[in-house]
């Protein structure tokens, strides 16, 4: 319980960093790269490494490049949606939350697994 | 282009949005740590890129550009929408730096030290999404096309 408490104060201030980061910064197209931030990497992969071994850290990074093939899809998704179909923001960017998931499990089941 | 700071735009960002976010990053990440303790690390890795502030940020985003515009006496907008496109589009490049990030804690972790590593990693994050993002704003096939005359 402790660790998890751990986990979500850590990853909780890391993450509100970069999207303090990203508020202040111009033009919002650079701001953006923020966004994709690996914050939630940063946290993770800090406490994993010390209380699991660098061993299992490095095979969740290694995942992580799969998550992250995930994420530019969801994004380039957000971008045509957003930009050129001009649908609302928070319905979009949450239900395309589940191209993400898709993208991330047919990547988990035809390479990671 | 100049890359500029503007700290007043955090003027615009109330306290329980900004709450919002630390929750919302600390639940993705107590989430992803209790994944990889019942799935396994391969599994559990996967949502270290996952798009944890995204969702908030483009809203927030569309929220206040649409404000501003309201303030200016303008009712209705897509601008709001536009600005969350433009900030989608950068997500894409950081997305991409993210790969180097993975790439480079996977290959030297075992073997380095660890602040070091996600230094370094951060590094090549921070770089890589840049340069892409300034190739992108350079390339000629980005800039408006005219016609010749």
């Amino acid at each position: 319980m402790l660790q998890m408490m751990i986990r979500f104060v850590v990853g909780g201030a890391i993450v509100s960093f970069f999207a303090l980061l990203a508020d202040v910064l111009h033009p919002k197209g650079f701001a953006g790269l923020f966004a994709a931030a690996p914050s939630v990497a940063l946290a993770t992969l800090t406490l994993a490494a010390t209380t699991d071994g660098s061993a299992y850290a490095a095979l969740e990074a290694r995942s992580m490049i799969a998550g992250e093939v995930a994420f530019v899809a969801y994004a380039a998704a957000c971008v045509y949606f957003l930009g050129i179909r001009h649908a609302k923001s928070a319905p979009t960017a949450v239900l395309l939350l589940a191209l993400w998931g898709l993208a991330a499990g047919a990547l988990y089941a035809g390479i990671l697994s | 282009m100049v890359i500029k700071l503007k700290v007043g735009a955090l003027e615009q960002t109330r306290w329980r949005e900004y709450l919002t976010r630390f929750v919302l990053g600390g639940l993705v990440t107590a989430m992803t740590g209790w994944l990889a303790h019942r799935f396994g690390p391969v599994f559990g890795g996967l949502f270290l890129a996952f798009p944890a502030i995204f969702p908030a940020s483009a809203t927030l985003l569309e929220k206040h550009e649409r404000e501003k515009k309201r303030q200016a006496g303008f009712a209705f907008t897509i601008r709001g929408r536009l600005a969350a496109a433009l900030d989608a589009r950068g997500a894409v490049m950081g997305a991409l730096g993210g790969m180097g990030f993975g790439a480079l804690v996977w290959k030297t972790l075992p073997r380095g030290n660890l602040p070091l590593t996600l230094l370094l990693a951060l590094g090549c994050w921070f770089a890589a999404s840049c340069l892409l993002w300034y190739v992108r704003k350079h390339h000629p096939w980005a800039r408006p096309r005219t016609k010749l005359a």
